[in-house]
């Protein structure tokens, strides 16, 4: 904690850290310091002038050394001669701040009025109206009249798209630069800028295609005006027309907290998402989330959603009554005497893997997790990031290891967040950098900022970790043979930064892994985490990059996963079959056929065409539950729309089958129940209910609430922070090392690397329109070389194949691939769906 | 007790001759008062242009909570009013409405207006949400309906210039 400083705002007295600027010293006593250029998460650079004060300092007698004094014994104030901005001054010992006299109140006026020269005041027709600070705070602290004439004012373009996702209405633009600033500072896409400048400074794109960017839809919430609006809530509604409800986005298994706006559409009647806002967790999404969450919301009100249960009669599919559909389900169940497997997507809620997995235990089978590619519960649950564990607090003393990810399309936010520890260019000037080591097989955009980048041949992702552990630790030796990687200079050096380092958290992922590889790498890290001491405390230990939006639900459920088996190895010979939120047969893993099939889901995939049975599932939007991101963080979410048709959440369907067919004493009757009995049970969940997920604690900055000005559009948190379930280490269990399997990947001339991308091709985000432009087409990556070899180039059609599967993509030839592997990033439409590292052919087409 | 008897018969006599009160409604009907606020008209321009804007300031002054409106997008191709924005849903809920007309005061384009149309009643509820269609105005004899196609760029204005209220 850095010293604290006391000043008087307005005649009240603070305390805060040394070099925290005024406005957010007077921000800490409920003193509103008005705002358009200022965000409490970027730099100050004091633009638009919104923020002066008067300040005034003690001054000390230059002869006697002492502090000038009033009659009364009190230090006389030194008012400067001019007003300062409150965004860029630091405060300082006795500083005096008066925030509401003439002179301010006269200062504000001037600025707004200058503002409004040629602002077009077209409030009625602004997205932005509602919850605008410029409106806002020209209602506060606005003149009444205006001296300049109306007719004067320019006017520009009022709809120029800045991409397919953003619009920019040039005339409402004052020109305060936070979106720049945010995508130069916080985000380091520097793809919009200002061109010309003075009154003719606009705002411009300088990417092709516009603005391409994953957190275009932040740069909306943080314009202090309505010039940047999106193209999603494009006149959707009025903002106080909107109903509120707090949600989690499944994107991704970072579990970004998010608030669902909510509306009747008069022309179809039924109610509709209208926009999803971030909503504060300074533990998880701090106030951003990307745009894939932001608006790959169109799922959930998509007319292809199933409505009703549905029972195969005559090889066909008809509509039936859940009476009926549950009744024949349970029949099954009963009739099967044990032989009962249940698939269970990794997208469910943690209640409904609970009652899956209860169905499966008690009526003999086994629920596994799908896809279940990911490895390394065991150790996340041992020696996982520590509770408290938070990116923003990592500052100097930290080191960051990430390894066999592409943080920036897998978990966005952490990419964020892990760039902005490691790279304090942006806000927080108090705090030197994390060290970060980046390890991957190639560059990645994280490479940027790290202070140790370590390229290995992929299918050396263990090896790697094992040379860390030993340049870390020393001893690390002897838990594999091939250390020779650690005589390479930049993994001595990582390894010492590492030993270095007071915290260390190590975060893995699966690019190049199949399951039996990454719970090898897991295990590795580990090993390294518990020789370096650095597990069962803040802001050290493992943190997985999970594969889905509640992997992390399955894991601390302990729901084994397919761990590479096929689905048909999985069933074996089970005579009832359960899906739920899983889509096998749609990634080319076939369910074995004759056998009874059930399947929940939320649209007809080409698992449900299958299947005897379908029901009508609810998605998370509809219902409530709870989620387990990736940092074991527990968090609810609540219901935003009336359930779709007949749709049911999962947790119901399946708690009524398990309790007809004798699996389970009573069917719960609310999520929040089957909450309750975990929370009394030993286990990951235990004292966990949903009172404790529901709280709240004050968060800095202080966003929401009337001040939109302040810290953007981000909703403020009122649903609950969650709840971080302690790891078996910090409960007292020490951990000990576990041995290390070596990889045991396909070899080959060329191999093909199973890749992650933000934006993909599933079902869930093709539903969203509007994000089509930003989706890739089917493609691969391939080194220069060995497109050579092949006579490729950059932009042919050419025939994949991966084992069994092939495809005709197009080939990228841009350096992102090193030589001898080819980047397939999976779920882009095509058949080649694999994990880890195979051999694969690559042909011109 | 004759005398009062005559006076009251007296009183009757002297109505007899006076004019009646009542009117014969609805083949006669009176004439509409300067500031009665019967059913609302939305309005046009001279041009046929929608004069709404679907901001939805009527709906927000609205105390009873009897407008739905929800805004879109015009082009130049389709366009129904100027600027950016029009009312792709018009709702008024009749059964809701109080004719306070808070609706007009807030409308920033004088869009909607409570003319002297008293005559609403219906048979359902459902029949007593007026869309779009029956509350706007047809469009000036000779001008087209919308949406309309218009030269590009020649409407990108909201708000017209209005007269100053004092």
């Amino acid at each position: 904690m850095a010293d604290l400083v006391t000043l008087k705002i307005d005649d009240q007295e603070v305390s805060v850290p040394a070099g925290t600027l005024i406005v957010d010293a007077a921000k800490a006593i409920q003193n509103d310091i008005p705002v358009f250029c200022y965000h409490p998460k970027m730099d100050p650079v004091g633009m638009c002038r919104m923020c002066l004060v008067e300040v005034g300092t003690p001054r000390k007698d230059r002869e006697t050394g002492e502090v000038i004094a009033e009659a009364d014994g009190s230090p006389k104030i030194f008012y400067f001669p001019k007003l300062v901005t409150a965004c860029t001054q630091p405060v300082s010992p006795g500083m005096a701040v008066k925030t509401n006299t003439k002179v301010v109140d006269d200062a504000r006026k001037e600025v707004l009025e200058f503002l409004l020269t040629s602002h077009p005041l077209d409030c009625p027709i602004c997205d932005k109206g509602g919850e605008c600070p410029l409106q806002n705070l020209t209602m506060r602290h606005g003149p009444g009249n205006s001296r300049f004439l109306a007719d004067e004012k320019k006017h520009l373009a009022k709809h120029v798209p800045l991409g397919d996702l953003i619009y920019l209405d040039r005339e409402r633009c004052i020109q305060c630069a936070r979106c720049v600033r945010f995508q130069e500072e916080l985000v380091d896409d520097a793809v919009i800028g200002f061109k010309q400048r003075g009154r003719a400074l606009q705002i411009v794109t300088l990417s092709e295609p516009g603005f391409d960017s994953k957190w275009s839809g932040n740069t909306t919430d943080i314009c202090p005006v309505g010039a940047l609006t999106t193209a999603d809530f494009r006149f959707g509604a009025r903002p106080w027309e909107l109903q509120h409800s707090s949600s989690l986005c499944t994107e991704c298994a970072v579990g970004c907290n998010t608030h669902l706006n909510t509306r009747r559409d008069g022309l179809s009647g039924d109610f509709v998402v209208k926009r999803v806002m971030p909503r504060q967790n300074e533990f998880v999404n701090e106030v951003w989330i990307c745009d894939k969450g932001r608006f790959s919301h169109h799922f959930s009100t998509s007319p292809d959603r199933i409505t009703v249960p549905m029972i195969r009669k005559n090889g066909k599919l008809q509509e039936s009554s859940w009476d009926e559909a549950l009744n024949l389900v349970a029949d099954r169940v009963k009739d099967a005497q044990g032989s009962v497997s249940v698939i269970a997507g990794e997208v469910l809620a943690n209640e409904d893997m609970r009652v899956l997995q209860q169905l499966a235990n008690n009526a003999g089978g086994e629920a596994v997790a799908w896809p279940g590619v990911m490895g390394g519960a065991e150790q996340l649950a041992a020696v996982g990031a520590g509770v408290g564990t938070n990116f923003i607090d990592m500052g100097a003393g930290t080191a960051i290891v990430v390894i066999a990810s592409d943080l920036d399309e897998e978990a966005p936010m952490w990419w964020m967040r892990v760039k902005q520890a490691a790279d304090k260019m942006g806000a927080t000037l108090d705090k030197s950098k994390a060290t970060l080591i980046v390890a991957n097989g190639r560059k990645t955009k994280l490479d940027r900022y790290a202070n140790h980048s370590i390229r290995y041949a992929y299918g050396d992702e263990v090896n790697t970790m094992l040379a860390l552990h030993h340049a870390a630790n020393g001893d690390g030796a002897g838990l594999a043979a091939d250390l020779a990687a650690s005589d390479d200079e930049t993994i001595k050096a990582a390894g010492q930064a590492i030993s270095d380092a007071e915290n260390v958290i190590v975060i893995y992922g699966r690019e190049g892994l199949d399951y039996a590889g990454s719970s090898s790498l897991a295990q590795a890290a580990a090993n390294m985490l518990i020789d370096g001491g650095n597990y069962g405390k803040p802001n050290n230990g493992l943190l997985g990059v999970l594969p889905k939006g509640n992997t992390g639900g399955a894991f601390a459920l302990g729901i084994p996963a397919m761990a590479d088996r096929a689905a048909a190895e999985v069933v074996g010979d089970a005579k009832v079959v359960i899906v739920a939120g899983a889509d096998p047969v749609g990634d080319n893993d076939a369910l074995p056929s004759g056998r009874f099939t059930v399947v929940s889901e939320l649209f007809m995939t080409a698992t449900a065409e299958m299947a005897d049975v379908v029901l009508p599932a609810q998605s998370f939007v509809e219902r409530e539950g709870s989620f387990t991101n990736s940092e074991r963080r527990v968090q609810r979410f609540f219901p935003a729309l009336p359930a779709k048709g007949q749709a049911r959440p999962d947790w119901w369907a399946f708690g009524k089958i398990a309790n007809a067919a004798g699996a389970m004493d009573k069917a719960p009757v609310a999520a929040g129940q089957i909450m309750q009995m975990l929370s009394k049970t030993a286990g990951a969940f235990s004292g966990i209910d949903y009172p404790a997920l529901a709280r709240v604690e004050e968060q800095w900055p202080d966003v929401g609430g009337e001040d939109k000005y302040y810290g953007g559009n981000a909703f403020k948190n009122t649903a609950g922070l969650g709840v971080q379930y302690a790891t078996s280490a910090e409960q007292g269990v020490v951990p000990s090392k576990g041995d290390v399997a070596p990889l045991n990947s396909e070899t080959g001339s060329l191999r093909a690397v199973a890749t992650t991308l933000m934006y993909n091709r599933g079902t869930k985000i093709m539903k969203a329109q509007l994000l089509h432009p930003r989706l890739p087409e089917a493609h691969v990556e391939i080194n220069a070389n060995d497109a050579e070899k092949l006579g490729i180039a950059d932009g042919d059609k050419v025939r994949v194949s991966v084992g069994d599967a092939s495809a005709v993509v197009a080939a990228n030839v841009n350096g992102k691939a090193p030589e001898g592997a080819v980047l397939v990033p999976q779920s882009l439409g095509t058949d080649v769906t694999f994990n880890g590292l195979k051999a694969a052919t690559v042909v011109k087409a | 007790m004759f005398v009062e008897l005559i006076k009251g018969m007296g009183t009757t006599l002297k109505h007899l001759f006076e004019e009646p009160v009542t009117v014969q409604y609805p083949e006669q009907r009176k004439p509409d008062k300067a500031r009665f606020k019967g059913k609302h008209e939305l309005k046009r321009y001279d041009n046929g242009l929608e004069k709404c804007i679907g901001c939805a300031l009527c709906a927000a002054a609205c105390p009873a909570d009897a407008i739905f409106v929800q805004g879109a997008e015009n082009s130049d191709e389709q366009r129904f009013s100027p600027g950016e924005r029009y009312a792709s849903v018009y709702e008024i809920n009749m059964l809701r409405c109080i004719f306070c007309g808070y609706c007009e005061d807030a409308c920033p384009t004088e869009a909607i207006v409570l003319e002297s149309d008293y005559e609403l009643s219906f048979y359902d509820r459902e029949s007593a949400i007026y869309t779009k269609g029956m509350l706007l105005i047809p469009p000036p004899e000779g001008k087209p309906d919308t949406p309309m196609q218009v030269e590009p760029n020649s409407f990108d204005w909201s708000i017209p210039e209005m007269k100053d209220p004092s």
